[in-house]
C-alpha cells in the first residue's frame, strides 16, 4: 500500500476516535471554544489530507461537516443535539469509506448527497427536520453504521476493484493491491452487495493498517534510554577492570557485552532520532498537487533533509510544516502570469531549509512570492476586532504581521479547499510553542516571505569537544569548532597581548582570544598550578565572527546527548545544556553564542538577531575588527585587522637603506618600511611598532607610533579624504578616526603589489572588465583599486538595480562580482535575475560575502553564482577571478 | 506536596486524619530540619559534583544520579550559615520539584519521624528572615525543635534572582 495512504489511514483513524469523544463532550459543554476549536482543526486536517490524496467523496463529506463546525465556531449556529448527531453521522460515513479504502485502496462508489445536503442546510441555518430524530429525518436507517453505502450508486464514479470479497475474511489487507485503474472499469455488478458488508464489518474490528505500527509512550523510551546509559557506564567500568587484569577468562564475554551494549545504545538512540526529511517526504507530492490545483508553477527546494530531530519534536512540527508549505503555495506565490508581469521567473520557488545553529534547530520556509499583504492584514484585524485603526497605525509592520498567528485569521478573500479558513497559522504557532520553539516571520512586499522556526535542541545528539580549564571540564559543540591551535613557547604560535588583550597570529591574521578561565570566573584550585607556557586555543566560529577560546587542555571528542540545564540555571547564557559523559561525570556544554556575546562589548547575539530583520542585515555585516593606532599626530587611525598580517616591534638601529628606501631585515628577507608620517625620521634609538602586510613571500612594514586597541565596529566612512593614503574618516570607539587606505601604502612599497597575482594568471592583452556590485562604500573603495592594480577595468555600482540598469543600457562585462547582503535586491536575487534570461546570463558571477559557510555556498550556487569568495580574502578573490575567466573562456 | 498543609489542617482535620505526618530529618550545623517523606527521592552520601561556573553561590554543582542530572544545592549557604568545614562529611537528600531533581547537601541525614500535628507550631515571628522564608513551621520534639523545610521555597532563590 502507498505509504502516504497507509499513514493517512492511521492518522485519520486516530483523529476520528478523538473526534467521537470530543463531539460528545461538546454536546455537554457547548460553550467551550477550545473544544470546538480542536474539533474544527481535526476535521479540517482530515479534509485537507483527503483533498491531496484525491479522495473526493471523503473530502466532500468532511468539507460539509467543517462548514457546520465553522458556523458553530463563529457563533452563528447554536450547538444542538440534532446538529451534533448529524456531524457524528458524517463521521460514521467517513469511517465507513475509510474501511473500504483500507481494503481496496480506492474510495467506494456512492453518493452522500443527502447527508451533505442536510449538513449544508444546517450550515445555512435552514430548518433541518426540526424536532424529529435523525432517523426520521433521513431516508436512511438510524443505525450508526455508514448507511449511505446502501444508497443508489451514481453512475459516474468508478466502481471498486473486482475483488472486494477478499476483504470478507478477517484480514482485508492490500490483496487487490494494484487492481486500480483499468480493472476498476470491469466489474460493476458484483460490488453492490459486498460493499455494505464490508462497511458493516469494518468499524467492528481494528484497522489492520493501524495495527502494523505500535505507539510507545515517549516516557518509556526516555526511561529505556536512561537504563541503557547506566548499562554503558557499567560496561565501561567492567572494561576498566578488565584492562588491569591480563588473560582474564571474562575477556571474550565482556567483548561481546561491549558490542551488544553499543548496539543497544545506538538502537535506543535511533528510536528517538529521525531525519527531518521524514517529515518532508509528503511535501513534494503535496506541492505537485497544489500546483495543479491552483494553476501555479512551483519548485520545491529541500535543504538539510538529514538534520536529525527528536522524534517527538518531529511529530509536532510535521503538521505545521505542511500547513506552512501549503500556505506559501496558496497565499504566497503568485500565478505564473502575475509573476511574469512582476518581472520574476514564471516558476515560483518554495525553499525548506533545516540546520543546527547554536543548540537549536532552525527550519526556514521561504517563498519568493508576493510577501504578506500588510494592508489586508490590517483590514482583517480591524474587521475581527483585534485592534483599532489607531492601534494599528502605531504598530510596526513586524507587529502587524504577527496577527496572522491569531486564531480565525485568514486574509484569503475566498475560502478555498486549500486554505483560507484561518486554521493554519494559529495551529502552527501553538504546536511550535508547545515544544518550546519560536516562530519568526520576515516578509518583503513583492519579494516573498520567510518563516523561521527555531526549536530547542532538547534531545539531539551532538558531537562535542571536551576541554579542560582550571581543573574543570567543558564540552564545546564540534559544530562551531573550526580548528585547534597549540600555543606554547616552543611552538610557532605564541599568544601576544595588545594592551592586555590576548591575540594570536594565525596564518597572517590576528585572532581575538577569549580566556575561558576569565570568562567563567574560574578559580584555580590551590595547589594546581597551571603551566602558562602551554595553552590550547579552540578556534570557534559564530556567524561571521571567528575567535579563539583559550583552554588548558583538550581531550577527545565525544558524542553527547544534550540535556537542558535546571530551570534555576537557565539565566546563565554561557551554557546551552549539560550532559553525562561516558565516565559518568556531569559536564556543562558551552554555548559559543553566549561566549561570543559575553566576551566583549560586541553583542553577537544581537548581530545575529539583526540578521533576521532583513533591513539591518546589510549594516550588521559591515561590522569588522579594526586595529586602532596612532601615527603622525592628529586623530587616531584605523585599518581593518584582517589586512594586517603581523604586528612587529623593530629596533630602529636595525634599519638600513636600500635604494633610498628604509628597509629592515625580516625573516631572512628585506622588508621595505613605509612611514605613515611623512616627517618621520628613521633615525635614533629605541623601538618602533610596525604593522606588517604580507602577500605571498613579500611583506611590507607600515611604521606607526603606537598601537592603541582592537575594536569590533561597524565601519561607516563618513568623510572621504582628499589626502592620498586615507580612505576617509569614521567614528570608531566614539572618536573620529582616519581610516587608512592600505592599498596606497602597499603600492608605495611595491609598485606592482597587486599586480603580481593577477598578471601571472592570464596572458591576454585585453583588459577584462569587472562589474563590482556592493552597497558598502568601504568595500567599493577597497576593492576598486585592488582590482584595478591587478589589471582589471572596474565599474563599481552600489546596488543590484543599478547593475541591472547597466545591463539594460547595453554594457558588457567579463565577470560580475557581487555582494550578497544588500538592501533592496540582495545578491541572490540579483543572481537569479541575471541568470533568469537577462543579456548577461552567460557572464560569470562571483559572490562576495562575509558568510562563507558551506550552506551559503550552496545557496549561492543555486542562485546562479559561479563562485563564492569570503570578503577580505584578497588572494582568493584575485585567484577566483582569473580562474573563472580562464574557465569561462575555455567553456565558451 | 505542599509543606503548608500541616499549618492549615492542624486544627480542622486533626481528628479525622489522625494528625500524623512523616518527615525525613537531617541536621545542618547542629540544627534539626525535616522534609515531608513523600517529597524525598533518595538519600546520598558524598558525591562527585561538577561545579557550575557563574551559578549562584548556593548552587554547589550538578551530579549524575543513575543517568539523570541533578542540581546540588548547598543548604548551608542557602540558609545563610557558614560554609561547611572542609573535613566535615556531607550527605544529600534528593527531592523532585516540578519534574527536576535537586540534591540538598546537608551535614547528616537522620531517621524518619512520624510527628503529630499537635506538636506543630508556626514560625516564631522573631525567626531569622532567611529561615522564615524557607520554613513552614516548627515541630516541638522532646529534647529539640525541628524546622520544616518547604522545598519549593528553598529552591526559589534563582528564579528571584533571574527575574
Amino acid at each position: 500500500m502507498d505509504d502516504l495512504l497507509s499513514e493517512f489511514l492511521t492518522e485519520t483513524a486516530e483523529n476520528i476516535s478523538v473526534l467521537d469523544v470530543e463531539l460528545v463532550r461538546l454536546e455537554q459543554n457547548p460553550n467551550n471554544p477550545e473544544l470546538l476549536g480542536n474539533i474544527f482543526r481535526l476535521v479540517h486536517t482530515i479534509k485537507g489530507t483527503c483533498g491531496f490524496l484525491g479522495l473526493p467523496r471523503l473530502e466532500r463529506v468532511a468539507h460539509a461537516s467543517e462548514n457546520v463546525l465553522g458556523k458553530f465556531r463563529d457563533g452563528s449556529l447554536t450547538i444542538t443535539p440534532v446538529a451534533v448527531s448529524l456531524i457524528l453521522k458524517s463521521l460514521d460515513t467517513i469511517k465507513g469509506i475509510l474501511a473500504v479504502l483500507e481494503a481496496t485502496e480506492a474510495e467506494p462508489p456512492g453518493d452522500d448527497g443527502i447527508l451533505i445536503e442536510r449538513l449544508n442546510a444546517l450550515a445555512e441555518g435552514r430548518e433541518v427536520a426540526d424536532g424529529s430524530t435523525p432517523a426520521a429525518a433521513a431516508p436512511t436507517p438510524a443505525q450508526p453504521e455508514p448507511i449511505e453505502f446502501d444508497a443508489v450508486p451514481e453512475p459516474e464514479p468508478p466502481p471498486p476493484p473486482p475483488k472486494p470479497q477478499a476483504a470478507t475474511p478477517p484480514v482485508p489487507v492490500a490483496k487487490p493491491a494494484k487492481a486500480e485503474g483499468a480493472t476498476k472499469k470491469d466489474g460493476p455488478g458484483q460490488d453492490l452487495a459486498v460493499i455494505p458488508d464490508l462497511a458493516e464489518e469494518a468499524p467492528a474490528k481494528e484497522s489492520a493498517v493501524a495495527a502494523q505500527t505500535i505507539r510507545v509512550n515517549v516516557d518509556l523510551l526516555e526511561n529505556l534510554m536512561t537504563m541503557v546509559s547506566e548499562l554503558v557506564l557499567t560496561r565501561n567500568q567492567l572494561l576498566q577492570i578488565l584492562r588491569s587484569q591480563k588473560d582474564s577468562e571474562f575477556a571474550a564475554p565482556l567483548q561481546r557485552l561491549n558490542h551488544v551494549t553499543s548496539e543497544l545504545q545506538e538502537g535506543v538512540m535511533k528510536t528517538r532520532m529521525q531525519p527531518i526529511g521524514n517529515a518532508w517526504a509528503k511535501l513534494p507530492r503535496l506541492v505537485r498537487d497544489l500546483s495543479h490545483e491552483l494553476g501555479k508553477k512551483i519548485d520545491l527546494q529541500m535543504l538539510g533533509a538529514d538534520t536529525e530531530l527528536d522524534r517527538q519534536v518531529l511529530e509536532l512540527i510535521k503538521d505545521p510544516l505542511t500547513h506552512m508549505v501549503r500556505n506559501s503555495g496558496d497565499h504566497g506565490l503568485e500565478t505564473p502570469s502575475e509573476r511574469v508581469a512582476a518581472g520574476k521567473p514564471e516558476i515560483g520557488r518554495i525553499t525548506l531549509n533545516a540546520y543546527h545553529e547554536g543548540g537549536h534547530i532552525i527550519i526556514e520556509i521561504s517563498d519568493d512570492g508576493r510577501g504578506l499583504a500588510i494592508d489586508r492584514i490590517k483590514a482583517k484585524a480591524i474587521q475581527n476586532g483585534l485592534a483599532s485603526e489607531g492601534e494599528l497605525a502605531a504598530m510596526s509592520d513586524q507587529q502587524i504581521i504577527q496577527f496572522i498567528m491569531k486564531p480565525g485569521f485568514s486574509t484569503a478573500s475566498k475560502v478555498t479547499s486549500v486554505s483560507g479558513r484561518g486554521v493554519g497559522m494559529d495551529v502552527v504557532k501553538t504546536n511550535i510553542e508547545k515544544i518550546g520553539g519560536t516562530i519568526e516571520i520576515k516578509s518583503a512586499a513583492g519579494k516573498g516571505s520567510t518563516f523561521v522556526i527555531k526549536i530547542p535542541l532538547t534531545l539531539a545528539i551532538v558531537s562535542a569537544l571536551i576541554v579542560e580549564c582550571a581543573g574543570e571540564r567543558f564540552a564545546i559543540p564540534q559544530i562551531s569548532v573550526v580548528e585547534l591551535v597549540r600555543a606554547a613557547s616552543d611552538s610557532e604560535h605564541t599568544i601576544e597581548r595588545l594592551k592586555g588583550t590576548p591575540v594570536l597570529r594565525l596564518r597572517n591574521r590576528l585572532l581575538p582570544l577569549v580566556s575561558l578561565q576569565h570568562l567563567l570566573r574560574l578559580e584555580r584550585p590551590e595547589g594546581v598550578e597551571h603551566d602558562d607556557s602551554e595553552t590550547f586555543i579552540v578556534v570557534t566560529q559564530v556567524g561571521t565572527y571567528i575567535f579563539g577560546i583559550m583552554v588548558d587542555r583538550v581531550f577527545d571528542t565525544e558524542e553527547i546527548v544534550v540535556k537542558p540545564v535546571a530551570p534555576i540555571l537557565r539565566h546563565i547564557g554561557m551554557f546551552s545544556g549539560n550532559t553525562i559523559l561516558g565516565d559518568g561525570s556531569v559536564i556543562m556544554i558551552l554555548d559559543p553564542n553566549g561566549i561570543a556575546s559575553g566576551s566583549g562589548d560586541v553583542s553577537l547575539a544581537e548581530t545575529s538577531r539583526a540578521e533576521h530583520a532583513s533591513v539591518q542585515a546589510a549594516k550588521a555585516d559591515d561590522r569588522m575588527a579594526l586595529l586602532l593606532f596612532r601615527a603622525g599626530g592628529g586623530s587616531p587611525k584605523a585599518v581593518p585587522l584582517s589586512l594586517v598580517a603581523r604586528l612587529e616591534d623593530i629596533d630602529l638601529a636595525s634599519i638600513e637603506y636600500s635604494n633610498g628606501m628604509p628597509v629592515v631585515q625580516y625573516r631572512g628577507k628585506l622588508m621595505p618600511l613605509v612611514p605613515i608620517d611623512p616627517g618621520f625620521a628613521v633615525h635614533g634609538e629605541g623601538r618602533q611598532p610596525v604593522l606588517v602586510f604580507a602577500d605571498g613571500d613579500r611583506s611590507m612594514g607600515l611604521v606607526v607610533d603606537e598601537i592603541v586597541d582592537i575594536v569590533e565596529e561597524r565601519l561607516v566612512v563618513q568623510l572621504s579624504a582628499d589626502r592620498p593614503g586615507l580612505m576617509g574618516s569614521a567614528i570608531i570607539a566614539g572618536r573620529a578616526t582616519d581610516v587608512l587606505d592600505a592599498g596606497f601604502y602597499l603600492t608605495q612599497a611595491y609598485k606592482d603589489w597587486f599586480g603580481s597575482a593577477g598578471t601571472e594568471a592570464f596572458e591576454e592583452d585585453r583588459t577584462h572588465r569587472v562589474l563590482l556590485v556592493d552597497d558598502s562604500p568601504f568595500f567599493r573603495n577597497l576593492l576598486t583599486p585592488l582590482l584595478s592594480v591587478a589589471g582589471y577595468s572596474v565599474t563599481a555600482v552600489e546596488s543590484a538595480s543599478d547593475a541591472l540598469g547597466l545591463c539594460e543600457a547595453g554594457e558588457d562585462f567579463d565577470v560580475i562580482v557581487s555582494d550578497i547582503e544588500m538592501p533592496g535586491m540582495n545578491g541572490l536575487e540579483f543572481a537569479q535575475a541575471v541568470r533568469g534570461g537577462s543579456r548577461w546570463q552567460d557572464t560569470p558571477l562571483v559572490a562576495l560575502s562575509s558568510h562563507a559557510s558551506p550552506r551559503d555556498l550552496d545557496r549561492g550556487r543555486q542562485a546562479g553564482f559561479s563562485d563564492y569568495v569570503a570578503k577580505f580574502d584578497r588572494d582568493a578573490l584575485l585567484y577566483t577571478l582569473s580562474q573563472t575567466l580562464s574557465e569561462h573562456k575555455g567553456a565558451a | 506536596m505542599n509543606g503548608k498543609v500541616p499549618a492549615k489542617r492542624a486544627k480542622s482535620e486533626e481528628s479525622n486524619s489522625g494528625g500524623n505526618l512523616d518527615f525525613v530529618t537531617m541536621t545542618i550545623a547542629d540544627q534539626l530540619f525535616g522534609i515531608p517523606v513523600l517529597q524525598v527521592q533518595d538519600v546520598l552520601g558524598h558525591q562527585r559534583i561538577t561545579r557550575i561556573p557563574l551559578a549562584p553561590p548556593e548552587v554547589a554543582g550538578s551530579l549524575n544520579l543513575r543517568g539523570r542530572i541533578v542540581t546540588a544545592i548547598d543548604v548551608r549557604l542557602r540558609m545563610g550559615l557558614a560554609a561547611r568545614p572542609k573535613n566535615k562529611p556531607e550527605m544529600s537528600i534528593v527531592v523532585d520539584l516540578r519534574g527536576e531533581l535537586y540534591s540538598l547537601i546537608v551535614d547528616s541525614v537522620g531517621e524518619v519521624l512520624s510527628l503529630s500535628n499537635d506538636d506543630f507550631e508556626r514560625n516564631p515571628a522573631t525567626l531569622d528572615q532567611r529561615w522564615r522564608e524557607v520554613s513552614t513551621g516548627i515541630y516541638r520534639l522532646n529534647n529539640q525543635l525541628m524546622v520544616v523545610l518547604d522545598v519549593s521555597r528553598l529552591l526559589n532563590f534563582a528564579n528571584m534572582e533571574a527575574a
